[in-house]
């Protein structure tokens, strides 16, 4: 499936049945559970695929181990995915790729981009086409979440330029980065 | 009043912009209508019997009169010159095509206002007590929290898509006139033993086919956790709620599930990880939220106006509407006047263009400009002059506007049911017609006093028929419309659900039922009791008697 990886259709590595090659590899959490052992004598870089039901808080000890972690959306209003990125970027300290999975539509991206998803599985490639325009849709949030883009509430205490900084100011941020959110502490 | 600044009206154009996208993509057939489905849910659009119904929302029931003219021309040019007020303080036009709907979003951001999040399985339009601000009995105003919340809720990205739709209701008032445990989230303001105004959280209350109160899993919220409170509980729903069936999608059903301990557990869990965090409300926020609801200018007037007595004393129909249908204000020598929507043999809270447009100009000359909605589907013009009464109940008379029964039997509370919506089983404004006409009788009505009466037209309960003093629910069987009758039920600080009188009875039975019930508790009343008094003393046996008698 063509993958749109910091904004733009990029090649996809991973493999996600094992086919005896040297390649990364995605596993499922049932595979990783069963055969964890087996998995890291591959030696390759790993991945693991979390179904909708699969909370990240079963695999919270071995985060640092997965370059990617694949959220499953199986319909794209099954909405526990949102809430998983946001743990694993706030919570876990996950820095590697997020991608989401299944039914991924350019509807949603935004959604999921502010939730921490950087890596999108999408039907075909006419998606990536409106990546952008998609994300630039919205650009005033009111709730501060995984990605770098400032909330109103944080924006209207800027300091005004030609006033001194108030005290209590956490300071102004760099504007919002559509293409890619490459810090993920807020 | 909230005023947008730059952040607000920036992000409605946008969502406007977006909306308009989308609507082009779902007529090109870009989008099936399954994937656009959400999108125009989230947009306030829902796909009727007839056509498309637009839900705008009006957070927390307030309005200004531009608005109000506002909506009132949305109403001429976009649909048949009617709009509805809801029980969730929103207004909705029956009659809309998909191609206006970007335009009529347009027009609505013109005037500060939006339709998003008024349905979907997302957090809705925030509701609060309708005398917000002006009620003698209120702790603090609490609309500065609703729209803290509108504002933290909209377009949250993690919950929008929950397993189902999520309100939150806000009362400020030790008398609860938002029905907070009716609510998938219930806030109560209160002081605590320091003399601290916080929260009471309430979760897990609803009605629809599964009628629950909501449980309290927090005595005390401090302001300052309002949200991170708030986001702890959504996450541990968003997480764990159903998702199999929609009937059991909501949070009252993982509530009763877990237990209200157990929920409660999590979500203090939850919140541990993220209080203090950055969702914390520092006091200057909330100060900025309060100055847009700091009260206007109001004189400084005796606290009686014999202008106002005498008028009350020369004209028995002025004095009877002032006893149903105004209210003490917080300001000497101001009120609270409520206009119903419940004029006899009428459609309960439909109002006209040409009303909107007098309630708007009453609201101001007679007031600051300011008009709420009740969830009772009423109107209220917040803050008028005693001595300025009479002549505004003179005005409202003349449009039709001066019902006197806020609060009484014909204050019916009804759903669109079968005449528009897909998901009715039953007709409601039809029966709720019959019972005004039956009871078309004002000094009959004062005479029964107190009584709520809601007629949802199926199990979806939009109507809250559970939490009706009398409860109507309009089902169907094999093709033909009956309707069950609650009694007991109630919706204030004191909240409880009705109980089932008996078998159903038929459209034409209903009204006799109603009437049989009203005279049943005429007969055993005692002095000065008023209908729930009544039948919390009797229960339910003296009703079924009289009116399964004759079967």
């Amino acid at each position: 499936m063509p993958l749109i990886k910091d904004g733009k259709l990029a090649d996809d590595p991973w493999q996600v049945a094992d086919d005896g090659t040297a390649a990364p590899l995605i596993v499922s959490l049932e595979a990783w559970q069963a055969n964890e052992g087996g998995i890291r004598q591959r030696n390759t870089p790993i991945g693991i695929r979390l179904a909708s039901d699969q909370s990240p808080a079963l695999i919270a000890e071995d985060i640092e181990r997965f370059e990617v972690i694949a959220l499953e959306f199986p319909k794209f209003n099954d909405g526990r995915a949102y809430s998983y990125a946001r743990l694993l970027r706030e919570r876990h300290g996950y820095k590697g790729e997020l991608r989401a999975v299944g039914n991924v539509l350019r509807d949603q991206f935004l959604f999921m981009h502010r939730c921490g998803f950087d890596a999108f599985e999408v039907a075909d490639t006419g998606a990536a086409a409106v990546w952008e325009e998609a994300l630039r849709e919205i650009s005033v949030w009111y709730q501060p979440t995984a990605d770098r883009r400032k909330p109103a509430t944080t924006l209207r205490r800027k300091p005004h330029p030609r006033r001194p900084a108030a005290g209590t100011s956490s300071g102004p941020g760099d504007p919002p980065s559509v293409a890619c959110a490459g810090h993920w502490a807020y | 009043m909230y005023r947008y600044d730059e952040f607000d009206h920036g992000f409605v154009r946008q969502r406007v912009a977006q909306f308009r996208g989308q609507v082009a993509r779902r007529l090109d057939g870009a989008l099936t209508e399954d994937e656009f489905k959400p999108l125009r849910l989230m947009n306030g659009l829902y796909l009727q019997l007839h056509a498309y119904m637009l839900r705008v929302a009006i957070p927390y029931g307030t309005l200004s009169a531009r608005q109000m003219r506002r909506l009132a021309d949305i109403a001429r040019r976009y649909d048949k010159g009617f709009g509805h007020f809801t029980t969730r303080q929103n207004i909705q036009y029956n009659w809309i095509r998909l191609e206006d709907a970007p335009d009529i979003l347009a027009d609505l951001a013109d005037v500060e206002m939006h339709a998003i999040q008024t349905s979907g399985n997302c957090i809705r339009n925030v509701t609060a007590d309708q005398f917000a601000g002006v009620a003698a009995d209120e702790i603090e105003d609490p609309r500065v929290y609703a729209e803290i919340i509108r504002q933290w809720s909209t377009l949250h990205p993690e919950f929008s898509f929950l397993p189902r739709k999520f309100k939150i209701a806000i009362t400020g008032a030790p008398r609860d006139r938002a029905a907070v445990r009716a609510h998938d989230i219930g806030l109560r303001m209160h002081w605590n033993a320091d003399g601290e105004a916080g929260f009471e959280i309430m979760v897990g209350g609803g009605l629809g086919r599964t009628p629950v109160i909501g449980k309290t899993i927090r005595a005390f919220l401090p302001k300052q956790d309002l949200l991170s409170y708030l986001e702890a509980i959504l996450r541990v729903y968003n997480q764990l709620g159903r998702r199999d069936n929609i009937h059991k999608a909501r949070i009252k059903i993982l509530v009763n599930q877990v237990g209200a301990e157990t929920f409660a557990d999590m979500v203090e869990a939850e919140w541990r990880e993220i209080r203090g965090g950055a969702l914390d409300l520092p006091a200057d926020e909330i100060a900025r939220i309060e100055s847009y609801f700091a009260p206007p200018d109001y004189e400084r007037l005796d606290a009686a106006s014999p202008a106002f007595e005498a008028q009350r004393r020369s004209d028995p129909a002025f004095a009877q509407w002032v006893r149903s249908n105004v209210v003490a204000h917080k300001r000497p020598g101001y009120a609270i006047a409520n206009i119903s929507l419940k004029p006899a043999g009428g459609v309960p809270g439909d109002a006209s263009a040409e009303q909107m447009e007098v309630v708007a100009d009453l609201a101001e000359r007679y007031g600051f400009g300011e008009i709420r909605v009740a969830h009772e589907q009423n109107l209220v013009l917040p803050d008028v002059r005693l001595s300025d009464l009479h002549a505004l109940w003179q005005e409202l008379r003349t449009a039709g506007l001066a019902t006197a029964n806020i609060g009484l039997l014909t204050d019916i509370i009804a759903c669109p049911g079968l005449d528009y919506c897909n998901l009715a089983n039953a007709r409601s404004i039809p029966i709720a017609q019959r019972i005004g006409q039956r009871f078309d009788d004002l000094a009959r009505l004062h005479d029964i006093g107190r009584l709520t009466l809601n007629i949802s037209g199926c199990i979806n309960a939009c109507a809250h028929h559970h939490v009706g003093n009398i409860g109507i629910l309009g089902v169907n069987k094999k093709g033909v419309e009956y309707y069950q009758v609650t009694l007991g039920g109630n919706a204030d600080e004191n909240a409880a659900l009705g109980d089932l009188v008996g078998p159903a009875f038929s459209g034409e039975e209903i009204a006799d039922a109603v009437e049989t019930i009203v005279d049943t508790y005429l007969e055993q009343r005692d002095r000065g009791e008023q209908f729930l008094d009544t039948y919390r003393r009797v229960g339910l046996q003296p009703f079924k008697e009289k009116l399964y008698a004759a079967h």
